[in-house]
């Protein structure tokens, strides 16, 4: 009787991970391709795809793609723009917001309540709704740069930066975490006469590292993936991020390997960030669905 | 004293600390929001000669005008029915009613969108703006069916991911994988596997069924194409709401199943009295979050099939960046922003609803 019982159990559990291991090839097999792809040469590319060997690193191997790629389009032009523009969003975001929601749950003042709820509120305003005004708004306002003052924010970095630095989501994690924080902590600080930005700076900050992995990661993802707002209001390749850069890959003779170099090149970097911080990146999606 | 003190303080400090947020979100959210609102009412080109008026609800009026005409079978002096080589009726053509008609002056400009009815008389559907009615149903269909399956498959995954096997993590974090990658990327690589002629998915097709599967050009064809992307999109996002899902199955006490195992509960009546109601909250959360997502569908399409195959793949977002980008028309791409939010907020409050705790 036991050695059945045992031996159903050993079967049920080889179908459990038969049944994991099918769905995590149907997650898996488009990006698998699209980095074994990269290696290969046009020709041997496509008429792999009529076998498994579309998925595995196999015949002409080279990284020729990726120089013909770096060939093709200012690449390092487009990554280091990436770069700028995610990192310095991130860091003022995390700043900005942070304070806003250190305001709106350790200090008292009026109009706190309606200001909290109108930005609450934004959560369920779509982007897309607000881009075109959001174009218009942007093609007229002012700045002042270099040569005195200018207008237009057109054709820049600010324009990718300074909309997306503060926003409903970001603001909302850090109330949620701010609440769960000891009360009491503040208000001794408070009794002894530590004003508020020490507070901020000195107790809240210091004991913030989840939220802010959390707000960091989603602040990240949202704008190294951005494409339909840098597609409207840049139209030089000096300020282009990747994604909008794709387009240099499609003009006249389309090559698919080099396609596939690109690809590999703004995704591979994330995808092995994300596995190396999976726990993280998980949690902080996780933490979006927490209850408000 | 001391309290008002205290909160004069608090005044200047609270503010000080909240305004640089506040005050971004009021330029760059907020007020677009109203601006959205305001230029719909109006004729405002991204650059124009000509000075801004107000146009009332004219761009509603252009992109929501409808109209109905019933239209009996052409038939000759005898009374017989007119009919075409292949023997169906014929009809008269509703340009003439649509066009300087003076008899149908509500029906003036408007094209047909779609017809039904029998030998002796027809209905047409007309509408001002054919493709736009077209882009709100093609969202409407992709919301419908992406919310319920995207948010069925990502409970699912979440079900088989919340078991103790050693690995699980490795599992969940390749089903999480594409959450990560663009859909810019994604849209680029499923390009691929749907092509025509040497894609993935039919050659993968033509080998499981010994060449039985003719290849389809899943893009190209009006029939697929929309379904196709539909495919793609929950592909790339059922991971996210997977893990939505896990954290709701997570705050489900386990006595609760102790407690169903001792009454030799089975797996359903488990997952049916104990699991779901504990996942209301997530449940209402994961359905409004996919519907605000898939109704701002954009990259897909922009990437894929810029609204063709025959409009079969246009979407409201997509329509509105052709006009107010596109074609600078800011006017227009507002007035299609405002009934995409007003269809947002219904939406959400219709599910809330329907979802809402029964007392």
């Amino acid at each position: 009787m036991a050695s059945i019982s045992a031996d159903n159990h050993g079967l049920r559990l080889v179908v459990r991970y038969m049944v994991l291991t099918l769905v995590a090839i149907i997650f898996i097999f488009p990006l698998v391709f699209m980095v074994v792809s990269s290696l290969k040469p046009d020709q041997q590319l496509l008429a792999d795809t009529s076998s498994l060997r579309a998925f595995l690193p196999v015949g002409d191997i080279s990284v020729d793609n990726y120089y013909a790629a770096f060939k093709r389009a200012p690449v390092g032009t487009f990554v280091l723009n990436s770069v700028i523009i995610t990192g310095v969003t991130v860091v003022l975001s995390l700043f900005i917001c942070s304070m806003a929601a250190f305001s709106f749950v350790f200090l008292k003042w009026q109009g706190r309540d309606l200001i909290l709820s109108i930005i609450l509120a934004t959560l369920i305003v779509p982007f897309e709704t607000i881009a075109i005004p959001l174009l218009l708004l942007s093609s007229k306002l002012p700045w002042i740069g270099a040569h005195g003052l200018e207008w237009g924010w057109l054709n820049t970095y600010r324009v990718q930066i300074i909309p997306f630095i503060a926003d409903g989501l970001t603001i909302f994690l850090f109330v949620q975490y701010f609440k769960d924080l000891p009360g009491e902590l503040i208000e001794a600080a408070r009794v002894e006469g530590a004003t508020w930005p020490q507070i901020y700076r000195r107790i809240v900050m210091p004991l913030s590292g989840p939220v802010l992995a959390t707000a960091a990661i989603l602040k990240f993802l949202a704008m190294y993936n951005q494409y339909l707002w840098p597609l409207m209001v840049v139209q030089q390749e000096e300020y282009r991020p990747v994604m909008v850069g794709l387009q240099y890959f499609f003009q006249l003779n389309r090559a698919w390997g080099e396609i596939m170099a690109y690809l590999s090149l703004i995704t591979v970097p994330v995808l092995a960030f994300y596995l190396v911080l999976q726990r993280a990146f998980i949690a902080s999606i996780a933490s979006t669905g927490v209850k408000g | 004293m001391a309290t008002s003190t205290k909160l004069t303080r608090s005044n200047s400090a609270g503010w000080a600390f909240a305004l640089p947020g506040f005050g971004l979100m009021a330029v760059f959210i907020i007020i677009p929001f109203f601006f959205a609102i305001g230029l719909s009412f109006t004729n405002q080109r991204l650059v124009s000669p000509n000075p801004t008026e107000y146009t009332g609800l004219a761009n509603y009026r252009q992109l929501l005008g409808m109209g109905v005409i019933t239209l009996d079978a052409v038939k000759d002096d005898a009374g017989q029915i007119v009919r075409d080589e292949t023997g169906a009726p014929t009809f008269p053509r509703v340009r003439d009613y649509t066009r300087n008609n003076p008899d149908y002056p509500q029906l003036q400009g408007m094209r047909e969108w779609f017809s039904w009815g029998s030998d002796t008389s027809r209905t047409y559907v007309l509408a001002r703006d054919v493709v736009f009615m077209t882009a709100l149903m093609n969202t409407i269909i992709f919301v419908i069916v992406v919310a319920p399956v995207q948010g069925g498959l990502a409970l699912l995954l979440a079900l088989l991911i919340n078991q103790r096997l050693r690995g699980i993590n490795v599992y969940r974090a390749i089903y999480f994988m594409p959450v990560v990658v663009s859909i810019v990327v994604v849209s680029l690589l499923w390009r691929f596997i749907y092509d025509g002629n040497s894609g993935l998915l039919n050659n993968m097709l033509g080998a499981i069924s010994f060449g039985a599967i003719k290849p389809v050009d899943w893009l190209g064809n009006p029939n697929t194409a929309l379904g196709s992307i539909i495919l793609m999109s929950i592909w790339q996002a059922v991971g996210f709401h997977m893990v939505i899902w896990l954290s709701g199955l997570q705050t489900i006490s386990p006595t609760l199943y102790e407690a169903a195992a001792i009454e030799g509960s089975s797996k359903w009546q488990t997952f049916r009295y104990v699991t779901w109601p504990g996942l209301r909250n997530t449940a209402v959360l994961v359905l409004i979050v996919i519907t605000m997502q898939a109704f701002a569908l954009f990259a897909q399409i922009d990437v894929m099939t810029k609204g063709g195959p025959l409009d079969s793949t246009q979407t409201i977002v997509f329509q509105a960046i052709q006009r107010g980008y596109g074609k600078q028309d800011i006017s227009g791409g507002s007035a299609i922003s405002v009934i995409l939010f007003v269809l947002v907020l219904t939406i959400s409050l219709i599910q809330r609803y329907f979802t809402r705790e029964k007392n």
